[in-house]
């Protein structure tokens, strides 16, 4: 870990602008994915920006019936919070089966949003890694790539998104709020948050410089039986190999996003019409697109068998 | 921006390219008592207590959030003490596995450890400890879980609710069949 | 004292404190967080500057150059070691792999160089501004790829189990022509970590020439002997010291670069030095067991007699070490008259196999009991009936020679009852609740009884107080409560009255903690060194010390009684011995013997497997303490059941790597993997075994577990997976039908 001056801004715009000033600076909230990756100079900032003390952390109702999550909102306070547990049973079930009950206890919203992946090559820096250090290569593309993407990748890199949260949000059709060092905000709808890699793959979500997110905001609740279904290597305190993240009625219609495919949660809207006619035909044109390797074309099925599993729990 | 005790003590060091350690001073509370410390803002709340405090009973297994074996309670939670910065924690109210009881003066949840044999090596206990007096607590405070059936139902003390919210603490000798036994018996005698 | 007669009645036998289930006398400062490890002697060290370990980027080839430059000039950096400037460093007790020093690079992450700082984050940042060139090379990283030219070679794990590079008995194949009933099945099963919780960690002090490590070691007795040469040290120069070692499961055997580098950086620091492993370099740096390629076939009778059996492993490993003893029971489970085993070697650059609990049984049992169910099956009888109809009281390979004490009939049977397998559906695919498909397995678990000699010093105070001094160590298995109930039995005194000090190199040289042997041997040792301090007291005391009672914190005869405490009046009274096993041991077949049940729902949709109970009977001998002993065979019912379900050190077979190298990337159980464990012991003594007449049970719980989770999973799919760990890739594409 390198050397790192550390402050803690007083408002919003003043952390934006705090690290908008400096190329070497980042925010710190959480700082359980941060500080894992400065551990191993996969991130070297040298500055931290404290955001812990700028409130954020509160959940309200808006105006529309939905909900304005502050950006610093602990996971754990997320999952508990009532409105959540009754209204977005989705969001709560991602919470709860992602990391640890420590992990949650820190981990906020927008932290959960910035995670970066967990490929192996991207966490060994010996490894050629075009996300870690453009322009290296990628040794997942012929290495060990069984927990990587089946979609949505490139020559460039195959990692996935490694996050649970942001798949309910994706299938919630929440928005990321921001602020920037002008003070003024920007509404991100969370498709277009996450990026996929391209040639790009440093650049995992499409955050300007300095701009802080300020809160995540969820739509007025979809009803439907409210579905996370994460399938992991062992039954807890692991990354989803698939998970599931679905809004459905009674006769399978609603909404679905998949986690744990690609570098971005993975929601195709025009193949949710086919709900209601089984899980193939739906994953059939989600995954139209899909290159897996040899070590992760489970996934695809694993994808179809979930969603089946999740149609039938809510017929059930 | 506001004074805060943890900036940096050398103004200069703000803009400093260099690899000279930034120190920054944290108080905070450490089983009761009140600790003030000057550190390099790289030390970790678990660093911080192991080598500033000589509180070793909160392990470093892995440093990485990956084990478990570093958890304390900070301000009432329990969290990874390695993944987060001493420096973070101004004023906060901590808690180690020394905190809880001594060897002449065990809590109940270290007691209910010995007698069940939840432990082998020892080197993730502390982390167990910790991490099951919390979650009672977590508990109590209708925090829901992975397993809990109904997230509009106050959660239940059950052996699955235990071992799911346990399941950030790995134990390698495999002791979680006694752990388990340990933290129900303090639980039914709590109720 | 000469183990070469089988144990009479002895002072144990009473069973006053041995044998009952004892609270552990350390528990109280483990639990508090006061049992110190090797990385926090604040108390011995307390000036210690702190060493980051950096390891080689490349998996086989010749470091060309290290810059240490920019790291010498980071604030704080004291000392900087590398392996070009130290002369190769010779290998010590069991090491396959060269430590440090040299140029050349034989493995993935191989310590190439350690950096000293006052601090940890000034060490750990120097170390990532130290600049490596290398010269790689192509190496062999693919088992598959590199089975075809594996040679048979002998070997011994070091732990108990090992043979020739075959052996043969009868005529294997001509008996296998002709059976009516053959399974030819091939299975693998893969590299594993064995994840100790506690890093690999060393404190390390010079005082002149002196040099003091605490460190976290098994085998002080080995450690101490390895250093002294790989530091050119006569052996009084240096102690270890390891009262608390948190986990080893084999890798923490012998010597590993925790201390060398400590040793060095130390040294070159001139102060006190600490140096634990990075979890992210532990995978590549340390040892691993093994991945195998097994074939097992088997022939039998219609009526299920096995008539002929050939278990073959294939193992790779760095020149110089061995293969995985993975064929090792199957010479001693079952019966038959034509026999073959085999064990080859191929040559891989891939990081140090060796020992990790159980080495040769855990991944042997796990196939072969695997096939056992196959074949059971094939035949049309019971799994249960079918290992019972092929018991043995006799070596299969020397019918002269019997097992000292065998009942795995009377584990298999009690098994059998308490878990209800007689309400098992045989028929495969058939127990449905809900989205769960629910089977049932059972593998039998067999594991040799090793002993080693092991000294102890025992002290009488005039408090009355026993003080039991050994260098053995205590991984998590217990030695500190078993030998001071061995202590406290042998001298009538209750347990509170017995101190044990352990670990220090200072003390006499113990069996040490692998291969199971620990528990018997060790406290055979302490019976031994009891034996003499009763005689010594006898004889203070004025009595004829085969006659003398030691009980109740008294020495008693005839109608006299005299306090224990008043032996040691004017002075502490000493007495020191080892128990040394002779030709007795080999005289007999002494081994553990055990049956796994368990019971798995498979979720009918994802193919995710959840063990919902498990059962283990162990027959081990005498169980000193049945708390601590319980807790040995559920941990490794834990570490089994990983195995079966999760656990691969994933292999880089193009760069040369095991890619997981961390604990979220390498997988072991939860505590929401694991179900309430049961397991129940025969009570039963072995007078073969040692004048404890116990036996080990550290590694009989891991031998079997898996293939009985394999086997349940089988008869709840119908899926049989011959490929470990059975994640549910594997079973996917074969499972029914979801929608």
């Amino acid at each position: 870990m390198k050397s790192f001056t550390y402050e803690r801004p007083s408002s919003p715009a003043e952390a934006a602008a705090a690290v908008a000033a400096r190329p070497d600076a980042k925010f710190i909230a959480g700082g359980t994915n941060l500080l894992d990756l400065m551990k191993l100079q996969i991130e070297t900032p040298r500055h931290l920006v404290d955001v812990n003390g700028l409130g954020l952390d509160t959940v309200e109702p808006t105006e529309e019936g939905g909900l304005r999550v502050g950006a610093l909102v602990r996971n754990t306070d997320l999952a508990a919070h009532p409105r959540v547990r009754k209204d977005y049973g989705v969001l709560a079930r991602a919470l709860l089966a992602g990391a640890s009950g420590q992990l949650r206890n820190k981990a906020t919203t927008a932290g959960n949003l910035l995670q970066r992946t967990r490929c192996p090559y991207f966490y060994d820096t010996a490894q050629a890694c075009n996300k870690r250090q453009p322009g290296s290569g990628c040794a997942a593309l012929d290495g060990v790539n069984r927990s990587l993407a089946v979609i949505g990748g490139s020559e460039a890199c195959i990692a996935t998104h490694p996050g649970d949260m942001a798949v309910a949000m994706r299938v919630l059709d929440a928005t990321v709020e921001t602020v920037d060092a002008s003070g003024s905000g920007r509404s991100i709808p969370i498709a277009e948050f996450h990026r996929l890699p391209g040639d790009e793959p440093q650049r995992d979500t499409n955050l300007r410089p300095g701009e802080l997110i300020t809160a995540v905001t969820l739509p007025k609740p979809v009803a439907g039986t409210h579905i996370y279904r994460k399938v992991r290597d062992r039954a807890s305190y692991a990354y989803a190999l698939v998970s599931v993240a679905a809004i459905l009625g009674k006769d399978g219609s609603g909404h679905v996003a998949f986690g744990g495919v690609a570098h971005k949660p993975w929601r195709v809207e025009a193949a949710e019409a086919d709900l209601p006619k089984g899980a193939k035909a739906v994953t059939a044109r989600v995954f139209a697109d899909a290159k897996p390797t040899h070590e992760n074309a489970f996934k695809l099925t694993l994808a179809e068998r979930t969603l089946t599993a999740a149609l039938n729990q809510a017929r059930a | 921006m506001v004074g805060a005790t943890a900036a940096p003590q050398d103004p200069g060091a703000r803009t400093a390219r260099t690899d000279a350690p930034v120190l920054a001073t944290v108080t905070f509370t450490v089983n009761g008592e009140r600790r003030t410390l000057e550190l390099d803002t790289r030390t970790s709340l678990l660093d911080a207590a192991r080598e500033q405090l000589h509180l070793t009973g909160s392990k470093k297994g892995c440093d990485h959030g990956q084990c478990g074996a570093c958890t304390m309670i900070v301000d009432g939670r329990r969290i990874n003490a390695c993944l987060t910065l001493a420096i973070m924690h101004q004023g906060a109210e901590i808690v180690t596995v020394e905190g809880l009881g001594q060897p002449d003066n065990l809590h109940p949840m270290q007691a209910a450890f010995v007698r069940h044999d939840g432990y082998q090596c020892g080197y993730c206990t502390p982390g167990q400890i910790c991490s099951s007096v919390a979650v009672l607590e977590e508990i109590k405070a209708g925090i829901p879980s992975h397993v809990t059936a109904d997230l509009g139902a106050a959660p239940q003390v059950t052996e699955m609710e235990i071992r799911e919210r346990m399941s950030g603490n790995i134990c390698r000798c495999g002791a979680y069949s006694n752990i388990v036994e340990a933290i129900t018996e303090v639980a039914g005698s709590r109720a | 004292m000469k183990f070469d007669t089988p144990a009479g009645p002895n002072p144990i036998d009473r069973l006053k404190v041995v044998g009952r289930a004892t609270d552990r006398i350390d528990g109280k400062y483990k639990t508090t967080g006061t049992a110190p490890y090797a990385y926090e002697r604040h108390d011995a060290a307390p000036n210690a500057a702190y060493g980051y370990v950096l390891g080689a980027g490349i998996a086989k080839g010749r470091v060309r150059r290290i810059d240490t430059a920019a790291a010498k000039a980071a604030p704080g950096v004291i000392a900087i070691v590398t392996t070009l400037e130290t002369p190769r460093i010779e290998r010590g007790v069991m090491n396959v792999a060269y430590l440090f020093g040299g140029d050349v690079i034989q493995h993935y992450h191989q310590a190439i160089a350690v950096v000293v700082a006052e601090t940890f984050e000034q060490a750990r940042a120097a170390a990532f501004l130290v600049a490596a060139e290398y010269a790689p090379e192509d190496g062999a990283f693919d088992l598959a790829a590199a089975a075809p030219s594996a040679k048979p070679v002998p070997a011994d794990s070091g732990e108990g189990s090992g043979g020739n590079g075959e052996e043969r008995v009868g005529d294997f194949e001509g008996a296998f022509a002709q059976a009516p009933v053959t399974l030819d099945a091939t299975y693998a099963t893969a590299d594993e970590s064995h994840a100790m919780m506690e890093p690999h960690a060393t404190t390390a002090a010079w005082d002149g020439d002196r040099v003091t490590l605490w460190t976290s070691n098994q085998m002080i007795g080995w450690g101490h002997g390895s250093l002294a040469k790989m530091l050119g040290l006569p052996k009084e120069k240096v102690r270890l010291d390891a009262p608390f070692v948190g986990g080893g499961f084999g890798g923490k055997l012998f010597v590993r670069a925790d201390a060398v580098l400590a040793a060095l950086a130390a040294k070159a620091a001139g102060r006190p030095v600490k140096v634990a492993l990075t979890r992210p370099l532990i995978a590549n740096n340390t040892t691993h067991r093994p991945a195998t390629i097994q074939r097992v076939r088997i022939g039998a009778t219609r009526d299920g007699t096995i008539t002929a059996i050939a278990h073959e492993s294939t193992s790779g490993n760095l020149p110089d070490g061995d293969p995985e003893t993975a064929v090792n029971q199957t010479k001693f489970l079952y019966a038959g008259a034509n026999r073959l085993t085999a064990m080859k070697l191929a040559r891989l650059d891939l990081p140090e196999g060796n020992a990790m609990r159980a080495p040769g049984e855990a991944p042997g049992l796990a196939v072969l009991e695997v096939a056992m169910d196959e074949m059971a099956e094939k035949l049309g009888i019971d799994p249960v009936e079918f290992r019972i109809r092929n018991d043995t009281q006799v070596d299969p390979n020397q019918p002269d020679r019997p097992f000292s004490h065998r009942d795995l009939v009377g584990c298999l049977k009690l098994g059998a009852e308490r878990f209800g397998w007689a309400k098992r559906n045989p028929k495969p695919g058939q127990v449905r609740e809900g989205h769960w498909l629910v089977g049932h397995g059972m593998a039998a678990a067999f594991r040799n009884n090793m002993v080693l000699k092991s000294g102890a010093r025992v002290r009488l105070s005039a408090d009355g107080r026993v003080t039991v001094e050994t260098d053995m160590t205590d991984i998590g298995t217990g030695s500190y409560t078993i030998i001071a109930q061995t202590a406290a039995e042998m001298m009538g005194v209750p347990l509170e009255r017995v101190v044990a000090r352990l670990g220090d190199s200072d003390f006499p040289v113990s069996s040490g903690s692998g291969g199971q042997f620990g528990a018997n041997s060790s406290t055979a040792g302490v019976y031994a060194a009891c034996v003499k301090l009763r005689e010594a007291v006898a004889q203070k005391l004025g009595f004829n010390a085969t006659d003398a009672v030691f009980e109740d914190g008294e020495v008693r005869a005839g109608n006299r009684a005299i306090p224990l405490a008043q032996a040691a009046a004017d002075g502490e009274l000493v007495a020191e011995d080892a128990i040394e096993f002779g030709k007795i041991s080999k005289a007999q077949q002494v081994s553990t013997f055990g049956a796994h049940f368990a019971e798995v729902a498979v979720d009918a949709y994802t193919a995710e497997v959840r063990v919902r109970r498990m059962l283990a009977v162990c027959a081990a001998g005498r169980i000193l303490n049945p708390k601590s002993a319980r807790s040995q065979v559920i941990g490794g019912m834990v570490m089994g059941t990983g195995a079966a379900l999760m656990e691969e050190l994933a292999v880089d077979t193009k760069r040369g790597f095991f890619a997981n190298h961390d604990l979220a990337g390498y997988e072991v159980p939860v505590h929401a993997d694991i179900p309430h464990q049961e397991v129940i012991f025969l009570d039963e003594v072995d007078p073969m075994s040692s004048p404890m007449k116990a036996k080990g049970v550290g590694e009989l719980g891991i031998s079997g577990v898996g293939a009985a989770v394999a086997n349940a999973i089988y008869n709840a799919t119908g899926i049989r997976v011959r490929d470990y760990p059975i994640t549910l890739d594997k079973l996917l594409d074969r499972m029914p039908d979801a929608a």
